[in-house]
């Protein structure tokens, strides 16, 4: 009977962090919306900000697979760098040929899943932490992606491949449509499939998991590619809208997956955090950023002022799970 | 003698010895005492950081924000002097009460809140950063003192080479052996320094250590006020090797840092690893980017074959680590069992 009681409260507990970040949207949206009144709810606006969400929702999809696990992946950034560059490389060497393009997606696709794979490798087999299995990984895919690019912008990509980050959906940005149903996709994988359940298992205790006959190496391999394969697609929505690949873009991005996750519910220490909570959190960060750049804050600022939320959303979580023990 | 085959510091040593004949077979420059002052002056930077970054891996924690408390440091230090003058007293004081300040600021993040040290030094690393940018605009200090200058050039030790051009042991040499030797003292023969090997020894069970009578508060502050200090200490120590003062010059090299100290046979898990082991990784790293540039590799490769390294590194750690484990499991699975 308690044990049921148990399940609902939480259950509750759940919706009400949903609930939560719904309200801090709409507090946020009111707030911005108060500090620039003309320009905010402008089109072009909302537009830039549907725009500029997915590529740092796909790289935070990968951060929440991997924080679920109770890792941390460093690499998901450089992995999306290596992965554009390899696919602006092939795009490069046919010319502007459009055909090109789907050879291209899928050499991106099958970097970043050759990159998930070796993390997963490292962490799951060799028995290396997670935070230095990825910074490693990290320091040599930079290196590799510089050694590809001699540190150059390689850029003129095929009109048809720009479309994957400018075009429009039934009035919706393309990339956008791309993150919403990869967002549902893992939420699904993770709330209904036997795959998600083993990870949140893992991520809860993993000797247990062990015991009770679940290989905790395959799960952790397959958690590693799917990170990798996001930071794939995140590649191609990124060097399709900035029409050029580098090996130093989207540096303090790192920092914002860490912070999209933890808001959205991810513990740190593994076994919690869903697909929709990270949804929400982006929408709160990107209402936030886009309401700053309209008020012309200076881009280092708003990474201070990342910092400072991220501290803040942590202090946050320490005093509730503090009042949760309490509770019971 | 089968103590040492079982030691990490003496793989590292002999593949030192190893890349040390390779380049040497390619380029004799290499070999020389000029070459190898060189590197020990112009490592001086990163081998000071190395030594704060051991202490708070043996202590089970992990800091990423150190590279913003140096420039933090340096930049506010830089600005100082060219203002009001000072001298080098001064100018070390200065940053390095900047760095433990900031360092402590880490320790009360961790251990008040219960933040991961991961989670929480990225956060601080883009706050310093962040607002030392907004607030110094970005901009290069060139001008500095003339007694700056003439601190970095003053040679603790020198020689002069065939063709009369002066070498030596630099001031920011001497400054590295001081760090080394204090650590070294502190981390072996002092209670604290037990006290810091204990701690990370206890993994994420901190109850054990505070059981015992640890005071957790005091111990976190000390290694994020020291790792804070050294940064501090570095910062300045960068601004006499270049002379002069960028503001987004060290964020970014933290890898550097962190592979050095791990090359060293330093776990993450905390615990392990010696100052020894530690000098051995910024060897191995100084000679392994100083035989790139002898041997006319691209510099494009560097961080290729940082990366390579790192990862054979903590990948032979583990792997022993593994092995340790797996005999000691036997006797340990059914006490886990029944607990």
């Amino acid at each position: 009977m308690s044990r049921i009681k148990d399940l609902q409260s939480r259950a509750n507990l759940k919706n009400n962090e949903f609930v939560v970040l719904f309200l801090i949207i709409i507090g946020v949206l009111l707030l911005m919306w108060a500090l620039n009144p003309s320009r905010f709810f402008q089109r072009g606006n909302l537009q830039s900000m549907a725009f500029q969400m997915p590529e740092l929702g796909l790289l935070s999809l990968g951060m929440m697979i991997i924080m679920v696990t109770g890792g941390i992946n460093l690499a998901v950034v450089s992995t999306a760098n290596l992965a554009g560059i390899v696919a602006a490389l092939v795009m490069q060497s046919s010319g502007g040929n459009g055909a090109m393009i789907p050879v291209a997606i899928v050499a991106a696709l099958a970097v970043a899943a050759v990159v998930g794979l070796a993390n997963g490798a490292l962490v799951a087999w060799v028995g290396v932490s997670p935070i230095l299995a990825t910074l490693g990984m990290m320091t040599l895919l930079n290196g590799i992606s510089i050694v590809l690019t001699k540190g150059y912008v390689i850029s003129g990509f095929p009109d048809a491949f720009q479309w994957i980050g400018n075009g429009v959906v039934l009035g919706i940005p393309a990339p956008m449509v791309l993150f919403l149903l990869t967002a549902v996709g893992i939420g699904t994988l993770m709330n209904r499939s036997a795959f998600g359940f083993e990870l949140y298992m893992l991520g809860t205790n993993e000797t247990a998991t062990r015991f009770s006959g679940i290989n905790v190496n395959r799960v952790l391999i397959q958690s590693y590619v799917l990170s990798g394969l996001l930071s794939g697609l995140a590649a191609l929505v990124m060097i399709s809208r900035f029409n050029s690949a580098k090996s130093d873009y989207g540096q303090s991005y790192l920092l914002v997956t860490v912070l999209a996750s933890v808001l959205g519910g991810t513990s740190v220490y593994g076994g919690f955090g869903r697909a929709l909570g990270l949804v929400l959190a982006l929408v709160i960060l990107q209402i936030v950023s886009s309401g700053l750049n309209l008020l012309q804050v200076n881009a280092f600022m708003t990474r201070a002022i990342w910092g400072l939320i991220l501290a803040g959303v942590m202090i946050v979580n320490y005093y509730r799970s503090r009042a949760r023990i309490r509770v019971r | 003698m089968k103590r040492i085959w079982k030691m990490h510091e003496t793989y590292v040593f002999l593949a030192i010895l190893v890349l040390s004949a390779v380049i040497t077979a390619i380029n004799p420059n290499f070999f020389s005492a000029e070459n190898f002052f060189d590197l020990l002056n112009s490592y001086a930077f990163l081998g000071i950081l190395a030594v704060g970054m051991l202490v708070v891996l043996v202590s089970g924690g992990i800091d990423l924000s150190f590279t913003a408390v140096a420039t933090v440091g340096e930049y506010l230090m830089a600005i100082f002097i060219t203002r009001h003058g000072g001298n080098m007293a001064i100018a070390f004081l200065m940053s390095m009460a900047i760095g433990v300040a900031l360092g402590m600021l880490n320790a009360v993040l961790i251990y008040y809140f219960d933040i991961p040290a991961v989670i929480a030094t990225i956060g601080s690393l883009n706050v310093f950063y962040g607002l030392l940018i907004v607030f110094s605009g970005g901009k290069w200090i060139y001008t500095l003192p003339t007694w700056f200058r003439d601190f970095a050039q003053t040679k603790v030790i020198s020689f002069a080479n065939a063709s009369g051009a002066v070498y030596g042991m630099a001031t920011v040499a001497l400054i590295w052996i001081i760090v080394i030797v204090a650590v070294t003292l502190l981390l072996r023969y002092t209670v604290l320094g037990r006290t810091i090997y204990a701690v990370g020894g206890c993994g994420f069970d901190k109850s054990a250590a505070t059981r015992t009578g640890i005071n957790l508060l005091h111990v976190n502050l000390f290694v994020y006020g020291l790792m804070g200090f050294l940064a501090g200490t570095a910062g300045v120590v960068q601004a006499l090797q270049v002379q002069t003062v960028a503001p987004n010059s060290i964020v970014g090299k933290e890898l550097n840092v962190i592979a050095a100290v791990v090359l060293g046979g330093a776990s993450l898990a905390g615990g392990r690893g010696t100052i020894t082991g530690t000098l051995l990784g910024v060897a191995l790293l100084a000679i392994l980017s100083n035989g790139l540039t002898l041997m006319r590799v691209s510099s494009y490769w560097f961080d290729v074959a940082i990366g390579i390294v790192i990862i054979a590194s903590v990948s032979a750690s583990a792997i022993q680590q593994k092995r340790k484990h797996r005999y000691a499991i036997d006797v340990s699975t059914p006490a886990e069992v029944t607990a």
